[in-house]
């Protein structure tokens, strides 16, 4: 492991801060989650900026409080949320790539606009896979740093591989693809096989609310407050859940389930979110608004094709 | 004798769901494990996850590498002349040693009173028994086993517990399952399993899948102690 280098210590660790590369595939159907970037837009910007191809480690920085002392030279990029990051106590440019030299402090202090930022490094950060990821999944105890799904903390090493050329800074995302995470996002949803299940006036306010953004939101899943939603089906027996599945259990409160949501469940679907609305749902604070925005196969395959083929 | 109806209906843009069956039955899962087994086969490199439980079967695909439509097709023709696999008489179930005593099964009397039995039936009931892995899911390596003797099918406890032992064995409905790691849970407990349901370093990591036949063998606390199990009590449920 001569080739790994130590990039930064952590000295203040703040609520959430995990490793994600593109996530954990092939082992769901042993109950294992997929993790993952909660932001996959963001994240395959960071890494892009730097260099990185898709999949590579990156730091998924929530909320904050992330206080990270650098100890080696290093090529850099936040993107994502603002969430007040300084480099040495002046503004961190988001969206671009630049250098931090040994001794060098990079904070992320609290939410500005957004919820989650990612931090790339070239060549990624060094953490060895578990069952294929080093996605990081404390639930589960599976990927990060350890591999036993520990967060960050306070003390810990971030270490990256010595890259042989000079990594190129100055990289910039352009303007039209940095959200403004503040602004009421419409996501995309794919209408589900349940959705005839619901009463033709839930199906209504489905779609004509704003909801808002419970508190009970986190990486499992994002529970929406609205009117309440009425399915004439009860309990299902429990079936696989895609990514961005809108289950609505007996409450009528819909919940958007993301990357570490439990495998299987039973309750009764509007449909799924497409990825990259569960990317911008993620950015998203408790009590901010948003909409759902029904959307056909077609252009929702389309849209992400696009995304992917553009970072693959 | 269930009946295969299936349907494939959207579940995401990346995802199709095949509807097997619409009840739960032991008789589903061959039909399952058959359909994963020519997913894999027939999609390749374009297949991300499967996830069979129960009646159905989760199907997702790289949609860079497939189109929606032409995965669709795919699991049409798969499903045309889909065949259950068939029970390999030469290979037994999986066996679970399990010690079944109050200290690590603080629910085995809770189901005697309520079935109006001794600890000692709840125990010959729930290991008489062969069981199928209907699904695989909660938590890495827990699988939903079924279909427990209605006589000690109790329910969920009201107040789940905040920590579970691993390998504890637990009933809930007519489910049974041993929890692979430390985890809240909300079943009823009822002894404690010295086998390994997950293994990080192990090939494959589970030692169940969805479809295997299993069978919990009484082991005394010796056996258990012997086999490597851990008999550290139970905090209480409240």
């Amino acid at each position: 492991m001569s080739d790994v280098q130590s990039l930064f210590e952590v000295r203040r660790a703040g609520p959430l801060a995990l490793l994600q590369d593109a996530g954990r595939f092939g082992v769901r159907r042993l109950g294992v989650t997929q993790g993952g970037p909660a932001d996959p837009h963001a994240w395959a910007w960071a890494n892009r900026l730097v260099g990185n191809a898709w999949g590579t480690t990156a730091l998924e920085v929530t909320l904050g409080g992330l206080e990270l002392e650098c100890t080696g030279e290093a090529c850099i990029a936040v993107c994502g949320a603002d969430l007040g990051a300084t480099l040495d106590g002046e503004t961190l440019p988001l969206w671009k790539s630049q250098r931090v030299r040994p001794g060098q402090r990079v904070v992320f202090a609290q939410p500005v606009n957004g919820l989650r930022a990612y931090l790339a490094v070239v060549r990624g950060f060094a953490a060895e896979p578990v069952l294929g990821s080093t996605a990081c999944v404390p639930r589960e105890g599976l990927g990060g740093l350890d591999g036993l799904g520990r967060k960050l903390e306070e003390g810990d090493t971030l270490s990256g591989r010595r890259s042989g050329a000079t990594p190129q800074t100055g990289q910039q995302a352009p303007e039209d693809v940095r959200p403004d995470y503040a602004a009421m996002p419409r996501l995309a949803l794919l209408p589900g096989a349940q959705i005839a299940e619901f009463e033709g006036r839930s199906l209504y306010q489905a779609f004509n609310t704003i909801w808002r953004v419970d508190d009970r939101a986190d990486r499992m899943g994002v529970r929406l407050r609205g009117p309440q939603l009425r399915c004439r089906l009860g309990g299902m027996i429990s079936e696989g859940i895609g990514l961005g599945a809108v289950q609505v259990p007996p409450d009528g409160q819909p919940i958007a389930l993301l990357n570490d949501r439990q495998t299987i469940g039973g309750y009764p679907r509007l449909g799924a979110l497409t990825p990259l609305a569960c990317g911008r749902l993620a950015q998203c604070l408790p009590g901010q608004e948003v909409s759902l925005v029904a959307t056909s196969r077609a252009r929702a395959h389309d849209e992400y094709r696009r995304f992917l083929a553009s970072f693959r | 004798m269930t009946s295969m109806l299936p349907r494939i209906e959207s579940a995401g843009l990346d995802g199709w769901m095949v509807r097997l069956f619409d009840t739960i039955d032991e008789a589903n899962m061959p039909w399952l494990t058959a359909l994963v087994r020519r997913c894999e086969a027939s999609f390749g490199d374009a297949l991300v996850d499967l996830v069979p439980s129960y009646t159905t079967l989760l199907v997702v695909f790289d949609p860079l590498a497939m189109a929606p439509d032409d995965a669709r097709r795919r699991l049409t023709a798969l499903l045309a002349d889909l065949q259950p696999d068939e029970q390999r008489e030469d290979v037994g179930p999986r066996e679970l040693p399990t010690w079944y005593d109050p200290s690590v099964g603080p629910e085995l009397e809770r189901l005697a009173e309520r079935g109006e039995m001794t600890v000692e039936d709840v125990i010959k009931r729930h290991s008489q028994i062969e069981y199928r892995v209907f699904a695989l899911g909660f938590a890495p390596g827990f699988a939903f086993m079924g279909r427990v003797d209605e006589h000690i099918a109790g329910p969920r406890l009201e107040t789940p517990r905040r920590r579970v032992p691993k390998g504890s064995v637990a009933i809930a409905e007519r489910q049974t399952s041993a929890y692979p790691l430390v985890s809240p849970g909300g079943w009823n407990l009822i002894g404690r399993t010295s086998a390994v349901l997950f293994d990080r370093h192990r090939e494959g990591f589970s030692l169940l899948a969805v479809g295997d036949r299993v069978r919990f063998v009484p082991v005394s606390r010796a056996e258990f102690e012997r086999l490597g199990g851990d008999t550290q009590g139970v905090e209480a449920s409240q």
